[in-house]
């Protein structure tokens, strides 16, 4: 089973993952929420997390940000993290590559753009 | 020998067809509704509601401005119901969240169309205004395209208003052409 972490300032879309998520045909255990990078990383120091969904723009710290920290740590470094975002241009899409995203979904998205981009990963 | 540069800025057109482009996208998308463009229009101040739901975002970069989603609460309620497969008879934190993602999804949108002749902008958290009677102002006097739609047998109106950031010393407003530069 796969912990999980939705990492978004929006409510509704933490709730709309999650439920994405449930549909996936993925053998999905906890689901951890967090509302900005700083909330995400205590997530991740205290819980064991396979797999993060993050959003870029957030407040106190952006999902890329909170990427480079993730990927700067040993322990963390094959932890698959797939971004989850309104920024489409391609500058921020290869930003996030090489930083480390295992995988870039733009908003809007539909359950089954989620779930291609799971199955490439687990 | 004088060297002349132009640059078109974007017009109207392009502007309203990108809020056009990203609403019915998001809206078929997260929602599976369908949500009707009617004309475009431009106004020195913006379109709100006397009551209902307006929700802001701010943009800046070399331009500056804003963007926002007006609807009534009935239609709030019912948008957030189909995002969220849940059911919302009146307006709540889910339902001013939900709204609030939706104006981040549809201005981020046409934020991205717009940065590649505009230049990289940034996109502030949005803020949601729910009420009775009420009115919204920006400082200045400074035009919006405004774009109705109609969803669920209501209106919900999506705005956009743009100018170059003071910093930069572009004097150009969106649909006019720079002003020619002479160098000796």
């Amino acid at each position: 089973m796969l912990d999980v972490l939705i990492v978004d300032d929006s409510a509704a879309i933490r709730k709309i993952l999650q439920r994405v998520l449930r549909q996936a045909d993925v053998p999905i255990g906890t689901v951890f929420e967090a509302g900005d990078g700083i909330e995400a990383l205590a997530t991740l120091r205290k819980e064991k997390i396979g797999l993060v969904l993050s959003d870029i723009n957030m407040p106190n710290m952006d999902g890329l940000e909170f990427l480079t920290k993730v990927k700067a740590e040993e322990i963390w470094k094959d932890l698959p993290i797939i971004m989850v975002s309104t920024e489409g241009s391609q500058n921020k899409v290869l930003e996030a590559v090489e930083r480390g995203a295992a995988g870039y979904v733009r908003k809007p998205f539909t359950a089954d753009q989620i779930k291609e981009k799971l199955a490439g990963l687990i | 020998m004088a060297e002349v540069e132009t640059k078109t800025a974007l017009t109207q057109a392009e502007l309203s067809g990108f809020i056009t482009t990203s609403t019915t996208e998001v809206v078929s998308m997260m929602m599976g509704v369908e949500i009707v463009p009617s004309e475009s229009f431009v106004q020195t101040v913006a379109t709100a509601p006397a009551s209902g739901i307006v929700s802001l975002v701010g943009l800046a970069g070399d331009w500056v401005g804003t963007g926002s989603v007006s609807c009534s609460a009935s239609l709030a309620c019912r948008l957030s119901s189909l995002m969220l497969m849940a059911e919302y008879p009146a307006v709540n934190e889910e339902v001013l969240d939900a709204i609030a993602e939706l104006t981040n999804m549809i201005i981020g949108n046409v934020k991205t169309a717009v940065e590649e002749r505009l230049g990289p902008m940034g996109l502030s958290v949005p803020t949601v205004i729910f009420g009775r009677n009420f009115q919204t102002r920006s400082s200045g006097s400074h035009e919006w395209i405004v774009v109705p739609f109609q969803c669920e047998g209501e209106l919900l109106h999506v705005q956009l208003c743009l100018m170059p950031s003071r910093e930069t010393g572009q004097t150009t407003r969106p649909g006019f052409p720079m002003p020619h530069v002479l160098s000796v």
